[in-house]
């Protein structure tokens, strides 16, 4: 079981200090933010991506590379990189570069993204989010498995003969998680995959993603990527720890009361009651976390939400102490000792996803050849791949 | 005979309210109405003001509260429905309007409505019929031909209880066709939804839709659209 945090980097004011961190600050702190999560023992660290203030992370994947070369085990990955604005070409290229960089301790999930102006930025129609979403990934798939892409859809410039490099590290693409809550299609196309699925488990009744991750499961089974159980399933949710439930209610109230999205709606002991928030000391965080494989099963990877809504920096930090120190090793014992072993204990890593590939064989390196004319034109870019027509033969 | 589900939805905030009084006085004549009949009538009645504390998270993060869950249910549940409201500025007042804004666009299809408004002034009489009755016919709701509007004069008039009672037969009259059930059962699938719409009992998949076809790989079908009039076909 991986347990992480993930940021949707926001630049809050604190609303107890009055100060706004500057772009700089808020950087430099998620930077000492990510590294302090592997340094109390966590193994991912996820970032979203926006495009407009109040927001940081526009460059997702150069943000990780500088997090990976920085540690030495944790995962980096993303919540979520949006599939819809970006051309998938764009992304193959990105993410596999992050690849290489980061030795493969990486992963990424796919969402549609909420905020309605982005989409025309990126000369995207919001009315097409979901076609966008399932048509894009489509083609990402394609490109990080064939070496030579023919394609044509219905939203962007068909590809002919096209190469995305660098190709993905050992010829493995990067596993990928599809987000989604509300959205039948979205589980689909990550069960017809055998991808991973994604609940971000923030906002609504537990209830509401209970019925799609069931849904996710059959239809991974369906697809024969293996049992419901093995289905790969990853959850959100959103801590705030103190040593008593007081002073834990009485230090994040205000972040609470203030924060984006649900701030000034309800009040904070009811959405911890309709919602899988957890405020309190690190055994009621731990119980509540439970709660969540009592309802979706076993499942491999929880990313919680703490460093958001204007808290300080150092108050971040001091939550990664606490997850590290008193919650996270409670909660990988319990979850370990209650795991049915059918289930998977991790969603996939780099290596297994290798070892998946190759077995104990070498993986493929591809190199590229020499520029005979036809390498942009698509036929046979590495030296291991075969011409379909052998039209430039050497002298 | 039949029992019929009736659900009551009074905005009214003040205690006694005249918009309850008026909802209670239609719920009344349809229930008596219903019995003449033959039926029974089951009344549940869903007074806003206690929804209030739970308004904001609804609002703002579409999280309902104990409350709204239980009016939801007994909404989706419900065979007809009198929807009472007082008109605050020339307007159905904003409780009113917010509740049946969070509610699923398709919860209330097909259901017979009877509308009704309170004002203190028979210059906002307008506010149900250009106004509320355009938000159910949003809803894909059915209200009576007759709407309810009382001001202080028409508590006195005798005029007023016969408009009650004449909605009140038309309400009973389209509970008894069935219209709700038949629309629901017949035609379902020929209304918009969303998945975990109408009160989160929408939860059908439809695997074979193009958007599933996308997500499993296909291609979405070309467009068959032609256009009769183009000038390059000659």
């Amino acid at each position: 079981m991986q347990f992480g945090i993930m940021s949707v980097s926001d630049i809050t004011r604190d609303p107890v200090s009055g100060h706004t961190p500057s772009e700089a600050e808020r950087i430099e702190n998620i930077v000492k933010i990510a590294v302090h999560a592997e340094e109390v023992g966590l193994d991912v660290f996820a970032i979203g991506e926006h495009h407009n203030p109040p927001f940081f992370s526009s460059s997702p994947t150069t943000l990780l590379a500088h997090i990976a070369a920085l540690t030495k085990t944790l995962t980096v990955t993303t919540s979520t990189t949006l599939i819809t604005t970006n051309d998938p070409v764009r992304l193959a290229e990105e993410y596999a570069m992050l690849q290489h960089l980061a030795k493969g301790r990486m992963d990424l999930m796919l969402g549609r993204g909420n905020t309605a102006p982005v989409y025309p930025w990126f000369g995207q129609d919001i009315r097409q989010g979901l076609p966008l979403a399932l048509e894009n990934y489509n083609l990402l798939h394609r490109l990080w498995r064939e070496d030579v892409v023919d394609w044509e859809g219905q939203f962007r410039t068909p590809l002919q003969g096209f190469t995305s490099t660098p190709r993905p590290l050992d010829d493995v693409p990067p596993f990928v998680w599809h987000g989604s809550i509300r959205t039948p299609e979205i589980a689909e196309q990550a069960a017809f995959y055998g991808n991973g699925y994604f609940a971000n488990n923030i906002f609504w009744p537990k209830e509401h993603y209970k019925r799609l991750i069931t849904f996710y499961r059959q239809r991974f089974e369906h697809y024969g990527h293996g049992t419901r159980k093995q289905a790969v399933v990853g959850l959100g949710g959103q801590a705030f720890i103190a040593k008593n439930s007081q002073e834990a209610h009485d230090q994040f109230r205000p972040y609470f009361d203030e924060a984006p999205v649900y701030g000034n709606g309800p009040r904070m002991e009811d959405f911890e009651e309709m919602t899988p928030l957890s405020v309190g000391s690190p055994q009621e965080v731990i119980d509540k976390t439970l709660t969540f494989r009592d309802a979706f099963g076993d499942y491999q990877r929880q990313l919680f939400l703490i460093d958001h809504a204007g808290l300080p920096v150092d108050m971040v930090l001091k939550q990664l102490d606490l997850l590290g120190e008193h919650v996270v090793p409670v909660l990988r014992e319990e979850l370990e000792s209650r795991r049915d072993p059918e289930a998977p204990a991790n969603p996939p890593s780099h290596a297994d996803l290798v070892k998946a590939k190759y077995g104990d064989a070498a993986p493929r390196q591809p190199r590229p050849n020499a520029n005979r004319g036809d390498n942009v034109t698509g036929g046979s870019p590495y030296q291991d791949s075969e011409s379909a027509v052998d039209s430039y033969p050497t002298l | 005979m039949t029992d019929f589900r009736l659900v009551v939805v009074s905005a009214g905030v003040s205690d006694p309210s005249s918009t309850r009084l008026l909802a209670d006085r239609a719920t009344q004549r349809v229930t008596a109405l219903a019995k003449e009949r033959g039926h029974t009538v089951t009344v549940t009645t869903v007074d806003l003001r206690e929804l209030l504390p739970e308004l904001p998270a609804a609002l703002s993060s579409q999280l309902l509260g104990p409350r709204f869950t239980r009016a939801v249910d007994a909404l989706g549940a419900a065979d007809a429905i009198v929807a009472a409201a007082p008109v605050y500025k020339a307007s159905a007042s904003g409780l009113f309007t917010s509740f049946f804004q969070v509610l699923d666009n398709d919860l209330l299809i097909g259901k017979p409505v009877i509308l009704a408004a309170t004002a203190g002034t028979a210059r906002h009489a307008l506010v149900v019929d250009e106004e509320m009755r355009a938000l159910f016919a949003y809803l894909r709701a059915l209200p009576v031909p007759t709407s309810l509007f009382a001001s202080t004069e028409d508590w006195t008039d005798t005029g007023f209880g016969t408009r009650i009672d004449r909605a009140a037969r038309e309400l009973v009259l389209l509970m008894e066709s069935g219209f709700a059930r038949a629309v629901r059962d017949d035609a379902w699938g020929a209304y918009q939804h969303s998945y975990g719409s109408a009160g989160g009992t929408e939860l059908d998949i439809d695997l074979n839709s193009d958007l599933m076809r996308l997500a499993t790989g296909g291609t979405l079908r070309p467009s068959t659209d032609e256009d009769p009039f183009d000038p390059r076909k000659g």
